[in-house]
């Protein structure tokens, strides 16, 4: 059975909608990737899933039961984290501080301080350092350590690569696999393209809030994908 | 040598004058949120303390084992009721809520209590003092005060910094959305922080009642004291906070010197003088996230 | 004057419009009102009559202050009582003390207020939010100590107002009551006027989203001062007012942080952000404090009961019940777009309140 079911949700800012009936579905251990330009929806998508948004219309099932309406402190004993676009680490608080107020609602799992500093040594010499004064590299690193910290079922990791340097995107993309070893399901959104396709087992493209392409990075062609993306 | 003598006063005062500020500071931190009944609120714990040792016969500092928990409660049902509800409204809502609030509960202790002036009583510790040196003697009572105080910013500080919900208020303040996402119930955190502040408050107001007579108005003169010790220490820093309370006490013993009539003038004067040349309070928190 | 735009692709027309039908019949009502109140000493108001609606007068023009500092700067101050006293002080410094009369010296406490407004205003602004009321209230504190020490003004003691000395209580009640009549119209006025001028339209940026006011260009402290100043001269007015009626100027009575109380309470009562808002406000106001003011603190304690319920479930006031949340319009300060098309509600994201609070 899928662990995660969204179910042709509509989702508006206001006046202005941003999501039109998209439905996707994630099983157990499964990684996705959301690919798709900007403004196109996915971080919606992510925040919907998480909590922070709350679809019009639709419903989103965690484990079989919907949790639509749960606000997000909620989700996080159910076991879902999102590491939120631009990495929203607690400025005044040093790396570890912020990755122990992760564990916040921790439910039991492999991970702890140790397992997250051995997967991300970069942190291990940051711990002590003002998350303000930290890297980008450093912060979505301790951002995803972050998440992982409440040993989720699900993780959700908004655009990863935003604003770093490629070197250290590909650092932290070589950590995802430690992840997923562990059982966790990823969904993954991602403007790189070439990223998500080489972590994901399966690809679904946004465009202007609705899906446009789904698919296995294998049967998917380059030509296929640029059209999703650009819609043209 | 009755100045040395303002200036020891004045900074052991300054203990009191933290302890208002601590709970002030603690609002505004964790939810942005300035309280203008602050004072108000420790004048109704000032109360509660005087009406308990008339009636009970508790020993005057005995009274702070019921205090305490009645104002966290009322800390915590006002939070979880009134002031959520503020929160969630338009910009103006919680400073209005809250000027309110001190309006009513002040006009409700002048028809409780009248206008009168009350205080609690200590007997002998009122006047007991150690004498340091033949000039100088320091009052037991404002000693206690001032011990007090220095444990509770000790005890707050700790609390922010090491334990778990402490952390989870802190990355509230930081950003509450990216903390309801670390699975962090931001209502419950502002209800806690209220709870506490309004605890040490309590405090604060026995010891307001023991140390002076106090009737329905003065609470104002305590909240300004509370603001401008915030202001002066910098603001989000709890040890700041404490010299802020200590520069404005010895602002005000030396001030009633100076200017009889008008004990508050040279406080208020030095808050001016600090906010004109050190907007930024003494002690600057370094992080601006 | 209304500007149409058209809309091609639906077929509509949109119009944007300032004046309506209603702020005209708004604007012939009050020319009437004005008029008729003018008259009546005259007529058929009594001393007591002008004496109660000068005090009501009093009212409207710290309502309508105080509703332009936090209704359309977004300011909330709590140190008002400053104004009301440095104009009352003021008034009796310069006719009495200086001897320049009543009419100078009434343009000269205005002054006064104005200049001790704009330099306090380098400290208070510095501040922001609940800590810019309570710094405002320090602000307030400080003048009014520091009033108490000056032997010339009576220190502690107050000193009476002696400019209306040899004129009949009549002619003098009447006198006041004009002056209080054509007060009103003038801090009605300036207000109105000031806010549909450019500065106007620049309040209400900075009010809802400062930070975006700023990168359009507008100049967010300039207009923020020039909101202080003008109300802290109104303030002014209305404690020269209060030096006229009382003919005595008490430092602990013009001083107390009552009055900003009652221009909340009035401002709320009314609805926040409106001309007509603190009018109406002020007259339940004034009715509420006659009729049910003799029950002592408990008439406090239920103006605040009701000034919290009104904040969190009636945000508009009586003014936005009556209008209809804004519909109607006496007084427009702002441009309305009429349309076919649904009106977008500008909500912004769940968390738009968010960062301006720090």
């Amino acid at each position: 059975m899928a662990l995660l079911e969204v179910e042709s949700i509509d989702v508006f800012y206001g006046d202005f909608q941003a999501i039109y009936g998209i439905s996707l579905s994630v099983d157990e251990g499964e990684t996705l990737a959301v690919i798709g330009a900007n403004g196109a929806g996915k971080s919606t998508l992510l925040k919907t899933i998480a909590g922070l948004s709350r679809p019009s219309a639709g419903d989103v099932r965690f484990d079989g039961t919907s949790i639509a309406t749960l606000p997000p402190h909620k989700r996080v004993p159910l076991g879902i984290a999102l590491t939120p676009e631009g990495r929203r680490m607690f400025p005044s608080m040093t790396i570890e501080e912020n990755l122990l107020v992760g564990a916040h609602k921790s439910r039991p799992g492999p991970w702890n301080l140790e397992s997250v500093y051995a997967t991300f040594p970069l942190l291990s010499d940051r711990r002590s350092r003002l998350a303000n004064n930290a890297s980008g590299g450093e912060q979505q690193a301790a951002a995803i350590g972050r998440a992982l910290m409440c040993n989720p079922r699900l993780l959700l990791l908004d655009e990863v690569s935003l604003g770093l340097a490629p070197v250290v995107v590909e650092q932290i993309y070589a950590s995802l696999p430690t992840i997923t070893a562990q059982g966790t399901t990823v969904l993954v959104v991602e403007q790189d393209v070439m990223h998500a396709l080489r972590v994901a087992d399966r690809v679904q493209c946004l465009l202007e809030g609705r899906t446009v392409l789904e698919g296995t990075p294998a049967e998917l062609t380059r030509d296929q994908i640029a059209t999703a993306y650009f819609g043209i | 040598m009755e100045w040395a003598n303002a200036v020891v006063q004045g900074l052991l005062l300054g203990g009191l004058y933290a302890l208002l500020a601590a709970g002030l500071s603690l609002m505004f931190g964790v939810m942005r949120l300035v309280n203008l009944a602050h004072g108000a609120l420790a004048i109704v714990a000032a109360y509660l303390g005087y009406v308990l040792v008339q009636n009970t016969g508790l020993p005057p500092f005995a009274t702070i084992i019921v205090v305490i928990p009645v104002m966290a409660a009322l800390g915590w049902v006002l939070q979880s009721t009134l002031l959520n509800t503020a929160l969630n409204k338009q910009a103006l809502a919680p400073i209005l809520v809250t000027f309110g609030l001190a309006v009513i509960l002040q006009n409700l202790m002048l028809q409780l209590f009248t206008a009168d002036y009350r205080s609690i009583q200590v007997g002998d510790l009122a006047g007991a003092s150690i004498q340091i040196t033949p000039e100088i003697a320091i009052g037991v009572f404002p000693l206690i005060t001032f011990i007090v105080g220095v444990i509770v910013i000790a005890a707050l500080q700790q609390y922010l910094a090491r334990t778990k919900t402490g952390r989870a208020m802190r990355a509230t303040s930081d950003d509450r959305e990216a903390a309801t996402l670390m699975g962090i119930d931001n209502k419950r955190i502002y209800a806690l922080a209220t709870a506490i502040a309004l605890a040490i408050v309590g405090v604060a107001g026995i010891f307001i009642g023991i140390k002076t007579q106090f009737n329905a108005y003065s609470g104002d003169t305590y909240l300004i004291f509370a603001f401008e010790a915030v202001i002066i220490g910098g603001l989000g820093s709890l040890w700041g906070t404490l010299a802020g309370g200590m520069i404005l006490g010895v602002a005000t013993t030396v001030g009633a010197q100076l200017f009889p009539s008008s004990g508050t003038l040279l406080a208020d004067l030095v808050f001016l003088a600090i906010l004109a040349f050190l907007p930024t309070g003494l002690f600057p928190k370094v992080v601006n996230g | 004057m209304s500007l149409a735009l058209s809309d091609n692709t639906a077929g509509h027309r949109a119009q944007v419009h300032r004046s309506t039908r209603a702020s005209l019949v708004g604007l012939v009502v009050a020319v009437i009102v004005v008029v008729s109140l003018a008259y009546g000493p005259f007529a058929f108001l009594t001393k007591g009559n002008q004496q109660n609606l000068t005090t009501l007068f009093i009212y409207i023009i710290l309502g309508t202050m105080w509703n332009l500092l936090a209704g359309y700067a977004g300011m909330v101050s709590i140190g008002q009582q400053a104004f009301i006293g440095i104009g009352a002080y003021g008034i009796v410094y310069a006719s009495d003390i200086l001897g320049l009369g009543l009419w100078i010296g009434l343009a000269l406490a205005l002054v006064i207020s104005g200049i001790v407004a704009y330099l306090v205003s380098f400290l208070a602004f510095r501040l922001s939010g609940g800590y810019f009321a309570i710094g405002t209230w320090v602000i307030a504190e400080v003048i009014y100590l520091l009033t108490t020490q000056i032997n010339t003004l009576g220190a502690g003691a107050g000193i009476s107002f002696t400019a209306f000395r040899g004129y009949k209580p009549e002619i003098r009640i009447a006198v006041v009551y004009w002056i209080a009549l054509a007060a009103v119209v003038v801090a009605v006025a300036v207000t109105y006027l000031l806010l549909r001028s450019r500065l106007g339209a620049g309040f209400t940026a900075v009010r809802d989203d400062a930070t975006a006011a700023a990168t359009l260009g507008v100049n967010v402290t300039r207009s923020r001062r020039i909101a202080w100043v003008v109300a802290a001269m109104g303030c002014g007015l209305a404690g020269t007012l209060l030096a006229m009626t009382t003919l005595n100027v008490q430092p602990g009575s013009v001083f107390k942080i009552q009055w900003t109380a009652f221009m909340i309470f009035i401002v709320i009562i009314g609805g926040v952000g409106t001309i007509e808002g603190p009018i109406i406000g002020a007259i339940v106001f004034y009715a509420l404090e006659r009729y049910i003011g003799d029950v002592g603190f408990w008439y406090l304690v239920i103006l605040g009961i009701i000034a919290i319920a009104m904040v969190l479930f009636l945000p508009k006031g009586l003014w936005g019940l009556i209008s209809g949340n804004g519909r109607l319009r006496l007084f427009p300060t702002g441009y309305r777009l009429t349309s076919p098309l649904p009106t977008p509600i500008a909500n912004g994201t769940p968390d738009s309140r968010e960062g301006e609070s720090s």
